[in-house]
């Protein structure tokens, strides 16, 4: 019989091969999936994985990999900070909601005035948005030890409200003839957030979010505050006693993951998003809860991790066009993905044994 | 800036050149982009409806096999259109309201490929052409049937998101149920979503706990219907689709969408070459509405009246929204006899007189 036996400490191999086993699997069971369908597999496979990158319109694509991405890289790294140091902000989604509003705000309060600074303004703004929110779940957590899961999970859907009352009410746009949503930033030019360079998919939160990767790398490998995220997840106690005030890191890292977050927001409404709408969230502050544990809460893992990702939507949605499948079969690929990640992941933890002695 | 936009103007016309050099001797291609699945029993279904009437229609002549479930609102739908207009599509049709921008967006970087977009009112460049459906002359029959039939008095109503076109649904179910009924009143909750069965069934529930006894609804789902035959007595309507699948109760009758004529002449006019940019909005009288088989479980007299209506909308005898009729807040709206302009129905931001509630603002 198999048996699981815990490892003294995790397995360093296991710990990277994860997720390429992970993908290994879930491009096989998937394949069968899809076989099951009635689509040849191999072609399923290749539209989603090969054909963004390498295919007749990678061009096009590759760029819109980086826009699709971005926001969760962005996202992730901040939220592993808090998740390496057992600190859990699953609001991330209501964070970036915020952090959206509060920036459009700034710049549609000025609308039309030219000036070069607003966007800046902006951009703190959509920071600040996203950490007020994010600092809700961590006051009341350090002042009344209330646990941050639900809190920051209740306030997404009250950050939902508030964005349905924006695109309805005090950010609609008076000359939509009563129809919901904001101005378009794209024709504000003040406001909005272009492609820096045509066709590439590079606009300012890509940048930051290749930014954050390596100040998150940094922080990690260099800085004290680093050490004592990593001490405080791995062992509380030992954190205590080195020094490390467990208020102040919850702020902190709050704090970090909810202002990453509101960028991410920021930066998707001024940019590809373009405008308030009641629907503008698709899900970015969940799906890179998946990001960061698929990056292993590591920076740069998260880099690849969110591109990867974004691959499955890319590659995904152009399956789906081209090969008619259903879309309920692209998510349930994606799912695959988590669940084959996790279920590996035992093996980082435990080792198998084979038990001569029959059941334990 | 302008250096920016003609950099991707050209790179954009490039991949043009090439996906229509690779597709020029093939059939025109015709594609879809829908925001729920097709099996949502609804307004996507009737969509996809309409596609295969094109492929009935055309055979060989065109491509209507790529289509987008799921499509979100916003960015993802600009990369959809991208991909689509590279990929050959010579005309899109993008099913929601929330694609207005990105449709107007891609449309402007493809000037040869032709935009359709259902329920917008944007037509930035020449390319782009709207529709929508005068979904306003349904809710008038079944806000009759639903005035006659509801024995509580209380009718609640489903709506989607507070944009006219579901406002001048609630307005027209409310104005014709009020008028067989005097006694009647609306409650109306707003679901946020055109597809979501667990929040529709939720607004349901809700509704029936208030004893509300005839639900309308502005969402895309069967789950409020499903959510009706919990209850003995309480009754609904389809939505978009027959839904037949809940008759002959609750589902008495439904509101159908019926975009395969418009679907058809769209593209038979890309095909002939006599395609021109419009605006359409046709209703009854067109054929783009329908109403559902009234079913048993109303009353003959009953049916006789909803189907006199349907028939007086259809020919133009008759207009939903005809005075007198104040707006809520008691001030005057049409005259005696005065009908409601399209300019005021397209923006519709009001109720009219006896509904409680204020729109989201």
């Amino acid at each position: 019989m198999f048996r699981l036996e815990k490892r003294p400490t995790p397995s360093r191999f296991w710990t990277g091969a994860t997720p390429v086993v992970a993908v290994i699997l879930t491009m096989l069971a998937g394949g069968l999936m899809f076989g099951v369908l009635g689509k040849n597999p191999f072609e399923v496979i290749r539209t989603i994985f090969w054909d963004p990158l390498f295919g007749e319109f990678a061009w096009y694509l590759r760029g819109q990999l980086l826009v699709k991405a971005g926001p969760l890289i962005l996202i992730a790294v901040g939220l592993s900070l808090g998740f390496r140091a057992g600190i859990w902000n699953i609001g991330a989604e209501g964070q970036y909601i915020m952090g959206a509003i509060f920036g459009a705000s700034v710049g549609l309060a000025v609308f039309p005035t030219e000036n070069r600074l607003i966007y800046p303004v902006m951009i703190a703004a959509g920071a600040f948005g996203g950490w007020v929110w994010a600092m809700i779940p961590a006051i009341l957590k350090t002042r009344f030890n209330t646990n941050e899961i639900l809190v920051s999970l209740m306030l997404v859907y009250v950050a939902q409200s508030i964005l349905a009352m924006a695109a309805l009410g005090f950010l609609r746009n008076p000359e939509g003839a009563g129809f919901p949503g904001s101005r378009n930033f794209n024709s504000y030019p003040a406001a909005s957030n272009p492609e820096l360079i045509a066709g590439t998919g590079m606009h300012w939160g890509v940048v930051a979010a290749f930014i954050t990767v390596i100040a998150a790398y940094v922080l990690l490998q260099k800085h004290l505050l680093g050490f004592q995220i990593k001490l405080s997840g791995q062992a509380p106690r030992a954190a205590r006693f080195h020094g490390v005030n467990p208020t102040a890191l919850v702020v902190l890292c709050m704090g970090i993951s909810g202002a990453l977050a509101g960028l991410a927001g920021l930066f998707e409404v001024t940019g590809p998003a373009g405008q308030i709408s009641i629907d503008f969230n698709t899900g970015y502050g969940f799906t890179a809860i998946i990001v960061a544990f698929l990056g292993r809460l590591n920076p740069l893992g998260i880099l690849l991790a969110g591109l990867l990702m974004a691959l499955t939507y890319i590659g995904g949605e152009m399956a789906s066009t081209n090969l008619g499948l259903p879309s309920a079969a692209i998510q349930a690929f994606q799912g695959m993905l988590l669940f084959f990640l996790l279920a590996v992941d035992v093996l980082s933890n435990y080792r198998v044994r084979m038990s001569m002695k029959g059941t334990a | 800036m302008l250096k920016r936009t003609l950099l991707a103007t050209a790179a954009l016309g490039l991949g043009l050149a090439f996906a229509g050099a690779a597709s020029a001797q093939d059939a025109l291609k015709a594609c879809w982009v829908y925001v729920g699945p097709i099996g949502d029993g609804g307004w996507t279904f009737q969509h996809d409806q309409g596609r295969l009437d094109v492929i009935k229609a055309f055979g060989d002549k065109v491509d209507a096999s790529t289509y987008q479930e799921n499509v979100p609102e916003g960015a993802d739908a600009e990369r959809v259109l991208t991909q689509m207009a590279l990929g050959g599509c010579k005309i899109i049709f993008t099913t929601s309201f929330g694609y207005m921008d990105p449709t107007n967006a891609v449309a402007a970087k493809f000037p040869d490929v032709k935009f359709e977009h259902a329920t917008g009112y944007k037509r930035d460049s020449a390319n782009v052409s709207t529709y929508n459906a005068r979904f306003y002359e349904g809710r008038a029959v079944t806000g009759t049937i639903a005035g006659r039939m509801t024995k509580s008095n209380k009718i609640g109503y489903i709506g989607s998101f507070p944009i006219p076109e579901v406002i001048q649904g609630i307005n027209a179910s409310f104005i014709h149920a009020k008028k067989v009924n005097p006694n009647v009143t609306m409650s109306v909750v707003w679901a946020y979503t055109w597809f979501d069965p667990a929040k529709e069934a939720d607004a349901a529930k809700a509704l029936i706990e208030q004893g509300v006894d005839v639900i309308l609804q502005h969402t895309d789902s069967t789950a409020p219907l499903a959510e009706a035959a919990k209850t003995p007595g309480v009754i609904g309507f389809g939505q978009a689709s027959d839904m037949a699948e809940y008759k002959p109760s609750p589902r008495v009758s439904a509101i159908i969408d019926n975009w395969g004529p418009y679907y058809v002449e769209r593209v038979g006019a890309l095909l002939d070459g006599t395609y021109e940019q419009k605006d359409t909005w046709a209703g009854i009288g067109g054929g783009e509405v329908k109403i559902g088989d009234i079913t048993e479980a109303v009353p003959a007299e009953v049916k006789a009246e909803a189907e006199a209506l349907a028939a007086s909308i259809g020919d133009g005898s008759y207009h939903p929204f005809t005075g007198p009729l104040n707006k809520q807040d008691g001030s005057a709206w049409l005259a005696e006899g005065e009908k409601a302009d399209d300019g005021t129905l397209a923006g519709m931001n009001f109720y009219v007189e006896g509904i409680e509630g204020d729109i989201p603002q």
